[in-house]
């Protein structure tokens, strides 16, 4: 893979609400930034977990949906032109021999920047492994939580489980390519698009695939190859589908991953500021929102917005050693005011 | 009023509720004994699931869709299965016994 590097004043890692408020705050005081976050779109929890579902304790929006606060958080940094890195996760993070940080993605992506600033909220969103027995052994090989190329499943005999969209897409898009389908959600209804419902039915039907009711009760097989998966309902009991393929989508869960390795001093898998500028234990390095802890810690997206702004204080340091930052406010201050482009 | 609660181990825990609470945060405010809450309560993530015990069962309100839906993303999902934030504690339900469903990696 061909690597990229980018030099900018502040990495965020972590677009939901309170990296972009982080953009703003950065910007406000001339910092450019750089985003990166392992969801396919900015957001974070609000976009992933809650797009609908009202918020009613963001100052002076007496109620705002997830997907609406996030949308108003984009159009509130559009100003300060923030390029987002996304479906990539922050892998590795090393302090260069120019003081700076250099961030890598797992996609190869690099950015440098003087401040690195932690926004990651629960973690990345990675896709939830069934807690079946033995399952590790075959993770790879013979069961796997996300498509990258189709061609992997030609001709093979597949069990999809889950009853979301990406369940019935991919029982869909890999319908003709695989040597048989089977399937396996826990009910009748699925919460997906209505079409794709009425599609993979139609697929049933006609015997190109097989639909079953069940849940996934264990693996067949000798840890590496895969023989057959075991299903259970309350009806028809335990029996074996053989398939040589799994593909489970039960949606994600949020695991810290590999910022957890970044060297950062952690307290209950959270990572330790303080409270005057929210900075790690590692000088440059900050962690603002629900991934951080320090006495007194609310996990409210206002806390975060307000670890922002502190932050953003002492990012200005590292960037502009020698600049002595003025304390301004945006309603007077033609300075700010052309950075947000409306002077 | 009291939750007994069964964690993955089999261990015996008990919580005293105040009415209007949630099932869910009786199970996590005083000790973990392994409910993730990921959402923090808003019926987003699966990560409380529990089972409650069938004689308890018939005295919760039904479930909603989203319930239901959002139960999709579990595992070893029960007839006795609920989300434990959707449950708001109520005086007949002192004594309510549940036990933590298997969480995944």
């Amino acid at each position: 893979m061909t690597k990229q590097r980018i030099a900018t004043d502040a990495v965020i890692i972590g677009a939901g609400p309170v990296g972009l408020f982080a953009v703003f705050e950065l910007g406000l005081l001339g910092l450019k930034s750089q985003v990166v976050d392992i969801l396919d779109k900015p957001g974070g929890q609000c976009a992933e977990l809650y797009p609908e579902k009202p918020i009613y304790d963001i100052p002076a929006l007496p109620v705002v949906s997830g997907g609406e606060l996030v949308e108003r958080l984009l159009q509130q940094c559009e100003p300060f032109d923030p390029q987002f890195h996304l479906g990539q996760m922050a892998e590795k993070l090393e302090k260069l021999d120019n003081g700076h940080w250099l961030l890598t993605t797992d996609l190869g992506m690099e950015l440098e920047a003087p401040v690195i600033v932690v926004a990651a909220g629960g973690g990345s969103f990675v896709p939830k492994k069934p807690p079946i027995a033995g399952i590790e052994a075959y993770e790879g090989g013979a069961v796997h939580y996300a498509v990258r190329k189709m061609e992997t499943f030609r001709d093979k005999h597949l069990v999809i489980a889950g009853g979301g969209d990406s369940a019935l897409d991919w029982t869909l898009n890999l319908q003709p390519v695989a040597a048989s389908i089977t399937l396996v959600h826990r009910r009748p209804d699925f919460r997906a698009a209505p079409d794709s419902v009425d599609k993979m039915h139609a697929l049933a039907e006609a015997g190109k695939i097989k639909f079953l009711i069940a849940q996934i009760a264990g693996l067949e097989g000798d840890g590496g190859r895969l023989t057959g998966v075991k299903l259970k309902s309350p009806e028809a009991g335990e029996w074996v589908v053989p398939c040589d393929t799994l593909l489970p989508f039960y949606g994600l869960t949020m695991k810290l991953g590999p910022i957890a390795d970044f060297g950062l001093n952690l307290h209950e898998n959270h990572i330790a500021v303080d409270t005057e500028k929210f900075e790690t234990s590692v000088p440059q390095i900050f962690a603002i929102g629900d991934i951080n802890s320090y006495p007194g810690k609310l996990k409210l997206i206002l806390s975060g917005f307000h670890e922002a702004a502190l932050m953003a204080q002492q990012a200005f340091h590292y960037v502009h050693p020698d600049k002595k930052l003025r304390f301004q406010y945006t309603t007077s201050s033609s300075e700010l005011q052309q950075r947000l482009k409306v002077a | 009023m009291k939750v007994l609660a069964t964690d993955r181990e089999g261990g015996q825990h008990e919580f005293s509720f105040k009415e209007g609470d949630t099932l869910m945060q009786v199970l996590t405010e005083e000790e973990d004994i392994g409910i993730r809450a990921e959402c923090g309560g808003c019926c987003a993530c699966a990560t409380c699931h529990v089972y409650v015990a069938a004689a308890w069962l018939e005295r919760l309100p039904p479930q909603s869709d989203d319930e239901v839906a959002m139960l999709d993303g579990a595992f070893e999902v029960a007839p006795q299965s609920r989300l434990s934030c959707q449950i708001i504690m109520s005086p007949a339900l002192d004594g309510i016994e549940v036990t933590v469903a298997p969480d995944w990696d």
